[in-house]
């Protein structure tokens, strides 16, 4: 959350970062592993399992990617508020306003060309997203209304939204399940690999990293709105506008939020069922938290929690051990870090506190 | 007595601040710790407080040797510290800050809060020590002055017999930082010794029994205050003299800045400046004078544009242009450094450029040019002496003169035709100071306006054309700074005006 000197001296400064987050990794999975030699499962077999299921053949592959995808959107979205000094709890429902979007340009809007068609998807899947998180930056601005407590509720209200609509106004005709009609084959996003939910969208997420990264550290616009989470007062009086970077930092992390639906109806689902997201939105928090809000730490905190769940399949096949582990394993890396996190906070503020005069 | 003994101290990155560094603490004395910004001074009682760890180096006490980890084991061997930004939570009562974190029920064990014992406590302390401290009163509603006391009241609280502070006086008015002189001496009367740290001399010289000069780390001699005196002690710090600033004759230009009826409301949206008018011209310093709080950074800040006036106007060539602009148009040293001037997890360059990162040459299309920052913030290190590992190294890792030396850097570097300088030497070490007044008298001279504020009247004096006097909010009169006294200021501060006291000159003094 801290490094600030730019991509000249990333790795210098990552590395210390990304130490405390592979710590925190490895001690979670020992005490996972503890904890599964408890239930009497030889920790190795259970872990080599989870290996096997995210790694073991190509289709594995693709779908540990599949599942990094929306990951890697959702992390994004909560880490790009965060250095805004903003914690975007609603990214969920952004991600539902842009599934939303996204359907309703690949369901009823016909006759383009693919490439237009797609990219008319996608505008309209962030754009949807970023009007929902701008909206709690609004909430924020003008009224004054904590971005936490407004994102939680604007979830609530996307997800129920979205759900009302699938079972009435847009259902598939005749409207007998809870669910949309298929997206036109000309909204569909490429495959990369046949048979597999695999799509362009990986690097969709991996070039909005990319990109989201140049932003904070090279470009005014990142480092105002870094120094508006950082030091507000000291931006105000530069003649910042921190309710600009405030609004503008919201709605660009809604937008990756919305992406994150997007890509999903977009690249394989094709279609809005009830409840479409597992918590991608929810998870991106984590990501986030884990990646210690860097773009590109985000892409292998993504990484990590989709193999974890790819994996988790083929371990309970293997071992009976339930696939709810590691969800286990996911919130012990995140207490690990906050740990690591606390104490760098306490001493830091201790040293600077001594260091005013 | 305290002994510290070869004291070193590498911070990781390699900076030595502290090398092989002997210091003592008799008890009943006061000892003064000198030094240039960066010399070490902060961190060496950092190191004595257990907020940093020696990299080698003994502390012992009556020959015995003592582990200090922690800031509470320092004040568990009665070690206590004032910190130059206090440690207190506005909205309790004295009572309860200086309570806090600490066991104040019958004992250890005890869950409640004996709030009416500790209350007791306080008011004999605050009587045997002339605190003046009310345990009862509630810390927001003190002035500065008496919020330093409440820390002191703290370490006494517990138990503290060696007592630090650094740099106190920096943000007292001159009044108080003399009421706290008075305190400090009564304090080591009555056995408790003192570490006193302060860039200004005559302080020093007033208060200490010994003085340990640091440069760059090394300590460079200890001497007793009766061998000494001030030009002595500054050739010990900065190795050579210092020499007051001289004011070249100038007439001023055009009107560069015009406050009229200017009237501006405090964060508690009490008036704070009422009807303020006066002009600024092209190659002028206008000092403003005043106890601190009497309306000169609402002044500022609304001059500044950060602040709404409430009605009256502040007229500028700069009228129309964006915030943005505007904030680059007008340089502004902000009074309070940590709050309103820099981004703590920044890095040099980054804070640097905070207000041009998006004009040319530091940015086009492409994004910002990272290089070109840098290479102006190098400049500007060499310039103005900053001490620190480059453009890369975080701010918060600098000594404090040398952050504010960073923020006058910034702002100069902004090449504004008007300069808004609050309290721009606090902080500085006496050579960086002679430094500063020479760089605003060159500005001067090259036709910058500059609105001095001080609460220091000697600084006003030196650098200022004219000087004006607030008090609670009011202009209370204007005058050439040549023919200004220290006792005419003086009884302005206190809320005479200048007129009356021209109408009848025989009933002043
Ligand atoms: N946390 C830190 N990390 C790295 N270097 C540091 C850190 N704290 C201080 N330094 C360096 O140690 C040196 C001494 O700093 P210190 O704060 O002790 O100076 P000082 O004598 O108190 O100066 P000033 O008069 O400006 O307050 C400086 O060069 C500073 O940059
Ligand atoms: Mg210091």
């Amino acid at each position: 959350m801290k490094e600030t000197e730019g991509p000249g001296n990333l790795f210098a400064t990552l590395l210390p970062q990304a130490g405390a987050s592979l710590l925190a990794i490895f001690l979670a999975m020992t005490v996972g592993g503890v904890l599964i030699a408890i239930a009497g499962v030889n920790p190795y077999e259970a872990y080599s399992a989870m290996l096997q299921g995210a790694f073991g053949s190509q289709f594995a592959i693709a779908n540990f990617l599949t599942r990094t995808t929306p990951l890697i959107f959702t992390g994004l979205a909560v880490a790009f508020a965060f250095r805004c000094n903003l914690l975007n709890i609603g990214a969920e429902g952004q991600l539902y306003m842009g599934g939303l979007a996204a359907v309703l340009v690949g369901v009823y809007v016909t006759g383009l060309s693919a490439l237009f068609h797609i990219a008319l998807a996608i505008a309209a899947a962030s754009l949807a997203g970023a009007a929902w998180g701008g909206l709690a930056g609004l909430l924020k601005t003008t009224r004054g209304i904590n971005e936490i407590i407004s994102t939680i509720m604007l979830n609530f209200i996307a997800i129920f939204f979205v759900s009302f609509l699938i079972q009435g106004p847009i259902a598939e005709p005749p409207g007998f399940f809870h669910q949309t009609a298929l997206i036109e084959e000309t909204a569909r996003l490429p495959k990369l690999m046949p048979r597999s939910d695999l799509s362009v969208a990986i690097f969709l997420a991996v070039f909005l990293a990319v990109a989201l990264s140049f932003v904070l550290w090279r470009t005014p616009f990142g480092m105002k709105l870094r120094s508006v989470g950082l030091a507000p007062e000291t931006a105000r009086f530069s003649g910042i506008s921190t309710n600009k970077y405030l609004f503008g930092a919201m709605a660009i992390s809604g937008g990756a939020a919305g992406l994150a639906g997007g890509s999903e109806i977009l690249g394989h689902q094709y279609r809005m069922l009830d409840f479409f997201s597992p918590g991608y939105g929810f998870d991106g928090i984590a990501v986030a938290f884990l990646g210690r809000s860097d773009p590109i730490g985000v892409v292998f905190a993504a990484m990590l929690f989709a193999a974890l769940r790819v994996g988790a399949n083929q371990m309970q096949r293997e071992t009976g051990l339930p696939s709810s582990l590691v969800l286990v394993i996911q919130g012990l890396v995140v207490l690990f870090i906050l740990a690591a996190e606390l104490r760098r906070w306490l001493r830091e503020r201790a040293v600077s506190k001594g260091k005013e005069a | 007595m305290i002994e510290m003994e070869k004291i070193t101290k590498v911070f990781p990155g390699g900076v030595v601040a502290n090398r092989e560094v002997d210091f003592k603490i008799a008890s009943g004395q006061v000892h003064a710790l000198l030094g240039e910004n960066g010399s070490g001074k902060t961190t060496l009682m950092n190191i004595l407080y257990g907020m940093h760890r020696a990299t080698s180096g003994t502390i012992s006490r009556s020959s015995q040797t003592l582990t200090i980890g922690s800031p509470s084991d320092a004040i568990s061997h009665g070690i206590g510290m004032v910190h130059q930004h206090f440690m207190l939570v506005p909205t309790l009562t004295v009572a309860e800050n200086v309570v806090l974190g600490t066991s104040a029920g019958p004992n250890r064990l005890c869950p409640f809060l004996n709030l009416r014992e500790a209350e007791e406590r306080i008011a004999s302390l605050s009587r045997e020590y002339r605190l003046d401290v009310d345990p009862r009163a509630e810390v927001w509603q003190l002035p500065v002055g008496a919020q330093q006391r409440v820390e002191i009241v703290k370490a006494l609280y517990r138990d503290a017999d060696v007592l630090i502070l650094d740099e106190p006086t920096a943000v007292l008015t001159p009044q108080e930082a003399n009421d706290l002189i008075d305190v400090l001496s009564n304090l080591a009367s009555r056995g408790k010794s003192i570490v006193f740290i302060s860039h200004k001399l005559n302080e020093v010289i007033s208060l200490a029994d010994e003085i340990t000069v640091l440069r760059n780390g090394d300590m460079i001699g200890m001497v007793r205050k009766k061998d000494t005196d001030a030009k002595d002690l500054a050739r010990m710090m900065v190795g050579r003299s210092i020499e007051p600033p001289e004011l070249p004759n100038r007439s001023p230009g055009e009107p560069m800045l015009t406050v009229k009826s200017l009237c501006v409301e405090d964060d508690r949206k009490l008036e704070a400046v009422k009807d303020v008018s006066f002009t600024l011209r092209a190659g002028e310093i206008l000092g403003v004078a005043g106890v601190d709080g009497n309306g000169q950074k609402e002044l500022v800040e609304a001059i500044a544009g950060v602040r709404r006036a409430v009605s009256g106007s502040v007229e500028t060539k700069h009228q129309g242009v964006s915030n943005r602009e505007y904030a680059r148009r007008i340089g502004h040293v902000t009074e309070d450094r940590l709050k309103t001037s820099v981004v703590l997890d920044f890095s040099l360059w980054e804070n640097f450029g905070i207000k041009t990162c998006d004009t040319s040459p530091h940015a086009s299309w492409l994004g910002m040019n990272i290089g070109s920052l840098k290479a102006a913030t190098e400049a500007a290190i060499s310039e103005f002496r900053i001490k620190s590992r480059g453009p890369d190294e975080k701010i918060s890792s600098l000594s404090g003169g040398n952050q504010q030396k960073l923020v006058l850097a910034r702002e100069l570097g902004l090449k504004p035709d008007i300069l808004l300088a609050a309290q721009p030497t606090r902080g500085l070490d006496v050579g960086a100071a002679e430094y500063v007044h020479q760089r605003l008298i060159e500005e001067r001279q090259n036709g910058m306006a500059i609105l001095l504020v001080s609460t220091e009247l000697e600084e006003i004096l030196a650098i200022s054309d004219r000087v004006i006097v607030l008090y609670e909010g009011k202009i209370m009169g204007a005058l050439a700074a040549r023919k200004a006294t220290r006792e005419v200021l003086g009884l302005m501060m206190a809320g005479e005006r200048l007129e009356e006291m021209e109408r009848s000159p025989g009933e002043r003094n």
